[in-house]
Formats: C-alpha cells, sequence, structure tokens
C-alpha cells in the first residue's frame, strides 16, 4: 500500500493553464474552482494590491467608521482622533470573534461582545476584563502584554477621497500602484470635493473577475444594452478612449460623444437592438450637464482589484466588487456628487440613479449575462475557454469601443500575479 | 371618523393595494402606471439610505410619464429572466388627512420565482405611500418602497 503515490496530483487543481500569452484564451476554471479562488485570496486580496474600501467622505469625522471586505477578509476603515486613517481586520485578537457589528457608525473604541476586549479606534488593544484576576484568581499571565494583541492593523492610504488599504508591506506606495495612465483619468472625476449620496448593492451568482472583465469590455456596450440603441442614445460610431496601466490590471474606457452620429451602422449590420420608434415620453432624466472639458457621455475605469468608477451622463458612483466565493460576488455601488452642485444638477445626478445601478435602464443587463456565463461554463472549466480576439490584430488601438483589448491585457496581468504560466512562456523555457 | 368610516377607509385602501399587486404579479405591467396620478412619485429606495437620510434610490420616477417609460423599456429594451412575483401585504395603518388625501403605511413581502422554478424571498420593506381621491377613485400620489433586503438578487426589472 503506498497512499503517498496515490495522492500527489491534487495541489495542481488550483493551476490554470492559458493557452495563448497574449490574454485571448482564458480557462473557464478561473471563474469557478474553489481552489484557484482560494490562491486569488492569498495572492491578490492578501497580496501587493490596493483593496478600495470606500470613499473618504463616508466617514469624514473622528470616529466615524464603515464595515467592508477586501476580498473575504472582513475589515474596518476609520478614522482616528487627529483625523487620521485607520483600517483593521475585523477579528479579535483573542478568539478570533467580530469585533464590530454594525456596517456604519462612529466610535473611539470598539469591543468585542464575547469577552469585551476593548480596541482603540486605531485598532490596539486597551482593555482586558479581569487582566490581573480578582480575589483568588489570578488573571492572565504576567507576561501578557496587550501591545502584542493589536487587532491586526493595514497600510492604508488615500487618493483624492478613494480610500485603500493593503495587507501588503511590499506594494508600493497608492499613486505608483495606480500609475500615471490611471491618475490622469481619476483626477478628471475627483478634482474636487465630493458629498455621499448614498449606496445600492448588488449580489449576482457569478465569479467576480467576471464583472471585472465585462467593466473593461466596451464591445458589448451597445449589443447587452439596448436601452442606448431602442432610444437613441448611444451609436456605434462614438469615439472612444482607452488605456490600462502597465500590468494591465487597471483600466479606463470613455465614449467621447459626436455630433454627426447617425443610425446607419445599427441597420448596415442589422444588429437586432435598433427599432425606429420607440420614444420616451420624460427623457429628461437623460439630459447631460457639461461639467468636464471633454463630453464623455460615459467615464468606466477599473482599479483592481475592487473598485470600477463611473460617470454615466452626470450619475457618479464608486462600484466596490466584494467576491463571495468563486460564483458569487456583491457589488456596492456609491454614489457620489460634488460639494458646490446647484439643486438642479443634484436633483439630476439621483434621477440617473435610474440609468446605473441594480436597476439600472443601462446597467441591468450586466448582471444577468454574467449570471449566463456561470450557468454555461459549468463543468468544462478545465478544458474550455474564453475566445477574446475583437481588435486582437491591433493591440495598440486606444480609439474604438469594438475592442476586447483591455480585457485581453487584464488577463496578462492576472496571470503574472496569480503565478499562472502561458503554454508559450512554459514551450519557450524548454 | 365614526367606526364605519374608518372600516371602509380601509377597505378602500386595502382595495387599492390588492389590485396594485395584483396588476404587478399577474405581469399587467401596462396597468401599473394608472394607479398613479400624473403628476406622482414613485420611488423603489433602500432602508440603509433612507434611515441616513441619503437621496440614492433604485428606482426613482417623479411623473407617471417616467412610470410609463420603465414600462416600455422593460417591454422592449432591456434583457432580464422573466420575473414571477408575488407580493405580501401586512400591517397596513392608514390615515385620512383632510378630505381627500390618505397617508397609509403598510409591510410588504415580495417573493420571486426563476424560470428554474426555484422561489425565494426577493425584497421584504414597507410602503410608505399618499394617496388622493380623484374622479376616477382613489389613486398613488407618491408610493416609496423602502427595502430592507439592502443586496438586491442579480438586477431588479419589475417595480415592487
Amino acid at each position: 500500500m503506498n497512499h503517498i503515490a496515490i495522492s500527489t496530483r491534487p495541489a495542481a487543481r488550483d493551476e490554470a493553464h492559458f493557452p495563448n500569452q497574449d490574454g485571448s484564451r482564458v480557462p473557464y476554471t478561473v471563474f469557478n474552482s474553489p481552489a484557484i479562488y482560494a490562491r486569488e485570496q492569498e495572492r491578490i486580496f492578501q497580496g501587493p494590491v490596493w483593496s478600495f474600501l470606500g470613499l473618504e467622505c463616508e466617514i469624514p469625522n473622528p470616529g466615524d467608521f464603515k464595515s467592508t471586505f477586501i476580498g473575504d477578509t472582513p475589515v474596518v476603515v476609520t478614522r482616528v482622533e487627529d483625523g487620521s486613517l485607520a483600517a483593521w481586520v475585523n477579528r479579535c485578537a483573542h478568539r478570533g470573534a467580530a469585533v464590530c457589528r454594525v456596517a456604519r457608525g462612529n466610535a473611539m473604541a470598539h469591543t468585542c461582545v464575547y469577552h469585551q476586549w476593548n480596541y482603540t479606534a486605531a485598532g490596539d488593544l486597551q482593555g482586558v476584563p479581569f487582566r490581573r484576576g480578582r480575589n483568588d484568581m489570578t488573571g492572565m499571565p504576567k507576561d501578557f502584554d496587550p501591545a502584542k494583541h493589536s487587532l491586526r492593523k493595514l497600510r492604508v492610504e488615500s487618493y483624492r477621497g478613494l480610500l485603500f488599504a493593503t495587507f501588503s508591506n511590499e506594494v508600493e506606495p497608492l499613486p505608483d500602484y495606480l500609475g500615471p495612465e490611471m491618475t490622469r483619468w481619476i483626477d478628471r472625476i475627483f478634482h474636487k470635493p465630493i458629498v455621499y449620496l448614498g449606496c445600492t448593492r448588488q449580489y449576482a451568482n457569478g465569479n467576480w473577475k467576471l464583472y471585472f472583465e465585462n467593466t473593461k469590455d466596451p464591445y458589448h456596450a451597445s449589443l447587452l444594452h439596448l436601452f442606448h440603441t431602442t432610444f437613441n442614445i448611444l451609436r456605434v460610431n462614438m469615439e472612444a478612449r482607452t488605456d490600462c496601466d502597465k500590468n494591465g490590471l487597471h483600466g479606463v474606457l470613455l465614449s467621447i460623444k459626436k455630433e454627426d452620429s447617425n443610425a446607419d451602422d445599427y441597420t448596415k449590420e442589422k444588429i437586432r437592438s435598433y427599432q425606429e420608434g420607440f420614444r420616451l415620453e420624460d427623457s429628461s432624466f437623460l439630459a447631460m450637464v457639461k461639467e468636464y472639458e471633454e463630453l464623455a457621455t460615459n467615464h468606466i475605469q477599473t482599479i483592481f482589484p475592487q473598485l470600477i468608477i463611473q460617470q454615466i451622463h452626470n450619475t457618479l458612483a464608486a462600484r466596490q466588487l466584494l467576491p463571495k466565493g468563486p460564483d458569487h460576488f456583491e457589488l456596492v455601488f456609491h454614489f457620489f456628487g460634488y460639494a458646490d452642485d446647484t439643486p438642479e444638477l443634484r436633483a439630476l445626478r439621483i434621477k440617473q440613479a435610474n440609468l446605473a445601478g441594480p436597476a439600472g435602464y443601462i446597467s441591468m443587463e450586466d448582471a444577468e449575462a454574467i449570471e449566463l456565463v456561470q450557468q454555461g461554463i459549468i463543468g468544462d472549466g478545465a478544458s474550455a475557454a474564453s475566445v477574446l480576439e475583437m481588435s486582437r490584430s491591433a493591440p495598440d488601438q486606444r480609439n474604438s469601443l469594438i475592442s476586447e483589448s483591455l480585457v485581453r491585457r487584464f488577463w496578462v496581468g492576472y496571470q503574472k500575479l496569480m503565478g499562472f504560466e502561458s503554454a508559450s512562456e512554459i514551450a519557450s523555457s524548454l | 371618523m365614526s367606526l364605519s368610516a374608518e372600516i371602509l377607509l380601509r377597505l378602500e385602501m386595502q382595495d387599492l393595494q390588492d389590485r396594485y399587486m395584483a396588476a404587478i404579479d399577474n405581469d399587467k405591467l401596462e396597468d401599473w402606471p394608472s394607479f398613479f396620478v400624473e403628476d406622482c412619485l414613485y420611488e423603489i429606495i433602500p432602508k440603509e439610505n433612507a434611515d441616513a437620510g441619503l437621496p440614492i434610490p433604485l428606482v426613482y420616477c417623479d411623473n407617471a410619464a417616467m412610470l410609463r417609460d420603465r414600462v416600455i423599456s422593460l417591454r422592449h429594451a432591456n434583457i432580464y429572466a422573466q420575473p414571477y412575483y408575488r407580493h405580501f401585504l401586512s400591517g397596513l395603518s392608514c390615515r385620512m388627512v383632510g378630505d381627500d388625501r390618505v397617508e397609509m403605511s403598510a409591510s410588504y413581502l415580495v417573493i420571486n420565482t426563476t424560470p428554474a422554478g426555484e422561489s425565494q424571498v426577493y425584497q421584504a420593506g414597507r410602503y410608505e405611500d399618499v394617496v388622493v381621491k380623484t374622479d376616477k377613485g382613489w389613486r398613488f400620489k407618491s408610493k416609496r418602497a423602502i427595502y430592507d433586503t439592502s443586496r438586491v438578487q442579480t438586477l431588479l426589472a419589475y417595480p415592487i
């Protein structure tokens, strides 16, 4: 009997095999393998990335806090007495219970209910009941040092009001992690003080990366989201601007409005979506107030791994993407406006929540499409792969919406971070 | 108000809510806007925003034209798995304010059944409604669905 020989292979189950070097084939196993999901927690969410936690304007005052997640790990981000930011894993240093039990609040100290261990807002242990015992009871040993039992603290940084944290001591400072290709576009939106307008949450039966690649994929926009075309909103010949960071993990795409658009491109292609005749009775909520130098109907920017910045018409949101196991994710739309909004512009932003969100006219289909992928790939993960060929022969093109270039670049970056070699790399190393 | 007038009002309000829910549950979406006056407010908003005084809604329509537009969009533009809702209402309370205006609140539960045949709690919440008397009978002046089920499963297409 040789049990060792029989059980040598299972470690390979967290491997994924990308047959092409350019990210144009993605093995479906990355979307449903529990082993790969576990490896992502370790290499991505606990690894050298900055994860988006929320907006600074959600916690404006000392003591304000919110509970959220980095990957699977529950974390709390809070503003401490001097106004600076702190974040810690929401797990008592004693027995592991969640310390903070509410979504939001204000507190200068946090107490675990289980044995009332008490922590400062910064996460330092400051009180242990019966530490010195009582009467004949001895309490904690003499060498128990509270300084060694703080909550697990994270590095926190914010960039123009966007809050990020990391478990990594090695990852570069946040502005370098974002990169100049991304900060110039973040600056476009976050160029003046913002105010928080509330959030909506969506829970989908799909892998988190399906949403991430969806938001890097302008090719689907006019084909899946038929509201645009049914009511004459977006046309295929809109001008695009796309870019990504040096690793391909972050990306940005803008649709620039061109005045001379017409319906020909759709009718020529006989795309199912174009129908003359449907008109909105009240299209006032689609108004667009020019706020930026360049008039873009959509500015969608992905910051790996937990953030998608959205400007659609005048609706502004930071979408927080939270993985919930290999086949579920939660998406939190954090809506905001500018502090100097006129009442009319603020009202328009609120009304345009009808456009993008879990019930949004031009966003509701994304979760539907993602769930269809998750359903379609069951049982065939390792041997089948998605096909990302659109505009592959023009890898440097930056002005087309009919492109899967950002998606391919993303998968190349993902492979590197996950330590997955592509077939051609293996071949060339032989 | 006399007891019989109170009972009558309650029956009328219950009837309005019942017919409203039946229209949605039985896929008569085209009838849905007719439960409102033209100058109306219809809103679906998460309780966490309502409680915090934050304005962001899931759906927000401030006239009946926007309700009709949503129906047209759902019928002709948007792509989603056909929902099969069943609404349940409890804890209805209503009071007359003046001669032709009623303020009403009630808890609701919406069970959705997917095309695969799975029935799940889709949304729990409460209605905060204002109803006015018109020459066609009682109509919603405003209807706010304030929902507890903050994580919307997949998407929300049909009204609540």
